[in-house]
């Protein structure tokens, strides 16, 4: 393991910012740590570093217990959400200063600058100073700065907050082909669950100071550990039930109890793909009219309205979208093929009870 | 001094530590020494010492001129800083740079330059003096002499808040029928006073504890141009070190309410500008 | 706006304010009314110390200046200043290290402290001093016993501009490095710097402008200051005269052209003072301006042109 924490929090003043979070980091593991603003994941991130200290628990860098350790002795590269380039230095020399530092030889320093200059793009402007160069630059100069001498983990603080939507999808896959190519272990923090699904070997999701979620994306989405992992990634359709005459329900909407009493509350959740429809009427049990379309590229993303008012969001691609000849203002029949039980009677499961049920299908239907 | 948290940036210990040794040196410690010594003194003493009749011939002097100088600086720092803000003329950068000249120039050569300005064959006394304006050797002269040492004080306190007066306000003022003159006292005054009364206090306060340039211009007539800073010299150099400490200790007090007073008046004001 | 030729932005200025301004005859009364009083209080007074200095001839101020006694003012001036300024400078770097970069309860006291010396009559400050190193003050016996002279002497002169100089330094620095933050500093850090070389190459030279007016600001009160060195120093002369004592006793002595003789030299320290800050000024104006107009935001276009250095 690269990287581990065990059982860390972190106070400040009467404030709880991290509590007793544990996970740990391979070796060349592209992580992130996610999480809604004020989670912790800065936090955390800076105790990694070293330029925050953990009031209880234990960080370990390569199987060494770093408490104790400076940040200065910590071997590790470190990116400022707002880049934090030396002012008065150009490029080069903001590149250098790690190297300066650590003493390296000026022949392997040059070649080292150079190795990193052409890497990041940056050749040509080695004079410039920060101030003369754009956002996206100075975002580069600041990573080559952190790798230049070598550490064995990166992190990064927001790496793509300041920059233009356009710009940061470029930059996204930028870092994934730049980690696959240097294979330095990588923690970043974001706040963007799409950014971190789609950049990240592993998500760690924090909130409120908690540790949510360990898992890669696809099982941090498929099998959310919680109500608000399943909240925060990815779309989620929520339902409030009540047992009402021996079924939990929601205006024209019918489920199992999960063994609650009448007058009790169940809250469910079920994707977008979750939901099957079709422009047969008799073909599902429930009845809607298609409201809205969305065009997110291959996926169609479609929003139903039920005759009670409720509205619930659906995916599907558009092949079987234009198949099913469908429009917005058609009625269609659908239904919920998979869903979770997010909450019983008003408490919200425990990860290790949430619970995923796929109802019986009607007779007739093919799933 | 205990930090409020941890933090990775090292090195407080050794400047909190030097900062707090070399603040007790140079300035708590001799503090602390004064206020010891005045300390020796009883009430009765003190009170007789510090209300001589002289001493509050000084300090009426002092605090007279003070605040006379204070008010014209107030007056012609808030043209002078209107003039430079709001208009282009030949010249301007240059205006504006040598209003700091009082804060470089030695006070003595300031008293030096004045007295010799206003004296009966001075450049300017030889005008001034048959016309009964006499500027040396007179209270008029030491306010000469406080009114150029605050000079910058008010001008330059008012310079920034000036520059950033909203256009829109006055163009708003106007569409709404306000003469010029109108605009000005309803709509933009108001708006300096703050600044305004910072400067006027800071200058206020430069000049009571001013001595180098009055002992030039004044002349230091006890009773008459004798300023409280001189007599407490004098009285030093008589030996009257408890007749001096009493005057000094006056003046400390007043310094420290004044110091309140601008403090307070400083958060005011920035109260307006946001 | 800059590149605009002059007449062009001020035409532009002018049209734009039209109905907010006073009346061209009200604008010309009021700065010359500022003009006027201007030359009363600013350029009368400069004047008038060269003029007066020249009233016996060249040779006469050139004599007055070469005078021994004044040779002696020039060179302890200069003494206590070498040795004030670095000493406040020190300081105001420790000072505003560890109130600018730290967060510790009492700072407002901490300022409010830093800023005594401002507030204090420098007549009183002197006597601060004569009170604890006199022969009758708390150091006195002790010293005359180990026959060392703080008052009357050199030591004590410095020790009194030390004290009036005090905060020139420290309230220069802290705005300065308050406004650049932490976060260089600690990307130096995690860069593997130690707290001297993070200080020496990133916060250095983010607060030298700063410094450097704190500096001319501080040597400018040192070589100035009189009321309290007055009192402490004796007015010795040849010894413990410094130039604005030295022009205190030329004029006591009658001797008004070698006393203005001397002023000018002071003035022209202080005009060499106004013109160093001057520019130091639009320097750091025409910088602050550069760096603004590369803060703007990048749209994307330029980004991506920017971003297709990569070969």
């Amino acid at each position: 393991m690269s990287i581990e924490l065990r059982d860390v929090s972190k106070r400040f003043g009467n404030v709880n910012a991290v509590r007793n979070v544990s996970f740990s980091v391979k070796d060349g593991e592209l992580m992130a740590l996610l999480g809604p603003s004020g989670g912790g994941k800065t936090t955390v991130l800076r105790m990694i570093a070293g330029l925050e200290m953990p009031t209880a628990g234990d960080v370990f860098i390569r199987g060494q217990r770093v408490n104790d350790l400076s940040v200065q002795q910590r071997n590790i590269g470190f990116v400022f959400q707002n880049y934090a380039l030396f002012k008065n230095m150009n490029v080069l020399k903001n590149i250098a200063f790690g190297l300066k530092i650590k003493k390296w030889k000026p022949a392997d320093s040059q070649a080292r600058i150079a190795e990193l200059l052409k890497l990041f793009g940056l050749e040509g402007l080695e004079k410039r100073y920060p101030h003369q160069l754009s956002g996206g630059q100075r975002q580069r100069v600041a990573i080559a700065r952190a790798l230049a001498p070598k550490p064995s983990v990166l992190l990064l603080d927001e790496p793509f907050g300041a920059v233009d939507a356009k710009i940061r999808q470029e930059l996204r896959e930028w870092l994934v082909t730049l980690h696959h190519d240097l294979n330095v272990t990588t923690i970043f923090v974001t706040h963007d669950q799409e950014e971190a699904m789609e950049v990240a070997n592993r998500i760690v999701i924090f909130s409120g100071g908690i540790l949510e979620q360990v898992g890669a994306p696809r099982e941090v989405y498929e099998q959310p550990a919680n109500e608000f992992v399943a909240r925060f990634i990815g779309v989620m359709n929520v339902l409030e039930l009540e047992v009402r005459d021996g079924l939990a329900r929601i205006n024209e909407l019918e489920f199992p109890t999960h063994g609650l009493n009448e007058g009790q509350k169940l809250r469910i959740g079920f994707r977008p793909y979750a939901v099957q429809i079709s422009s047969d009427l008799t073909q599902y049990r429930y009845h809607g009219v298609l409201r809205r379309t969305f065009f997110l590229g291959v996926m169609l993303r479609v929003e139903l309205e039920l005759p009670s008012g409720l509205v619930i969001r659906a995916r599907m691609s558009k092949e079987e979208y234009a198949h099913q000849g469908l429009e917005n203002g058609r009625e269609i029949s659908f239904q919920i093929r998979q869903y979770r039980v997010l909450a019983r009677d008003q408490a919200a499961l425990p990860p290790e009870n949430v619970l995923t049920y796929q109802p019986p299908p009607l007779a007739g239907e093919n799933i | 001094m205990a930090l409020k948290r941890f933090h990775p940036l090292p090195g407080f210990g050794l400047t909190m530590g030097f900062t707090l040794f070399y603040l007790s040196a140079i300035v708590l410690i001799p503090f602390a020494g004064l206020v010891l010594r005045a300390c020796e003194l009883s009430w009765r003493d003190f009170w007789h010492l510090a209300t001589t009749d002289r001493a509050l011939a000084a300090y009426e002097l002092t605090f007279g001129a003070s605040l006379v100088a204070a008010v014209v600086n107030a007056v012609f720092g808030a043209l002078l800083a209107w003039v430079l803000v709001r208009y282009e003329f030949p010249g301007r950068r240059f205006i504006d740079a040598i209003v700091d000249f009082p804060f470089a120039l030695p006070t003595a050569v300031a008293g030096l330059t004045l007295s010799s300005l206003f004296a009966g064959n001075g450049w300017l006394g030889r005008y001034l003096v048959p016309l009964g304006i006499k500027g040396a050797f007179t209270p008029l002269g030491v306010v000469i002499a406080l009114t150029f040492v605050g000079l910058p004080f008010v001008v330059r306190t008012l310079q920034p808040v000036l520059q950033n007066l909203e256009r829109e306000v006055e163009e708003a003022s106007a569409t709404l029928g306000a003469g010029r003159l109108r605009t000005f006292v309803s709509v933009i005054a108001p708006s300096m006073m703050p600044a305004l009364m910072t400067g006027f206090a800071l200058a206020f306060a430069r000049a009571i504890g001013e001595y180098g340039s009055i002992v030039f211009i004044s002349g230091n007539i006890p009773y008459k141009t004798e300023i409280a800073p001189y007599l407490i010299v004098m009285r030093l150099e008589e030996y009257d070190y408890r007749g001096a400490i009493a005057l000094a200790v006056v003046l400390l007090i007043f310094s420290f309410l004044l110091l309140g007073a601008i403090n307070l008046l400083e958060q005011w004001s920035s109260k307006f500008q946001h | 706006m800059a590149g605009l030729p002059k007449a062009q932005r001020h035409a532009g200025f002018k049209k734009s304010q039209r109905g907010t301004e006073e009346p061209a005859f009200v604008k010309w009364v009021l700065i010359l009314i500022a003009l006027a009083f201007c030359a009363v209080f600013l350029f009368l007074p400069l004047l008038n110390v060269f003029a007066q200095a020249l009233t016996k001839g060249w040779a006469y101020y050139w004599a007055s200046l070469t005078h021994p006694d004044s040779w002696a003012a020039i060179r302890l001036t200069l003494l206590v200043a070498a040795i004030s300024v670095p000493l406040n400078v020190v300081f105001g770097l420790a000072a505003a290290w560890a109130i600018a970069k730290f967060d510790f309860r009492g700072k407002p006291l901490l300022i409010t402290l830093i800023d005594l010396p401002f507030s204090v009559s420098p007549v009183v400050a002197g006597l601060m001093f004569v009170v604890l190193f006199g022969l009758q003050g708390f150091f006195g016996p002790w010293l005359d016993a180990h026959e060392l002279k703080i008052i009357f002497a050199v030591p004590g002169i410095v020790l009194a501009t030390v004290f009036i100089t005090f905060p020139f330094v420290a309230r220069e620095l802290i705005p300065v490095m308050q406004a650049t933050g932490t976060e260089q500093e600690q990307a130096a850090l995690t860069l593997g710097a130690s707290g001297w070389q993070t200080f020496w190459h990133v916060t250095l030279p983010s607060v030298k402008w700063g410094l450097i007016y704190g500096v001319i600001l501080c040597n400018a009160r040192a070589m100035g200051e009189f009321g309290a060195v007055s009192v402490v120093s004796g007015h010795i002369t040849g010894l413990t005269d410094t130039l604005p004592l030295r022009v205190e006793k030329l004029y006591n002595e009658y001797n008004a052209p070698a006393a203005f003789a001397v002023a000018s030299l002071l003035a022209l320290l202080a005009l060499l003072t106004l013109g160093l800050k001057t520019a130091l000024e639009w320097k750091q104006a025409w910088e602050h301006e550069r760096a603004q107009r590369a803060d703007a935001p990048i749209s994307a276009e330029e980004t991506l042109r920017a971003n297709d250095t990569t070969a």
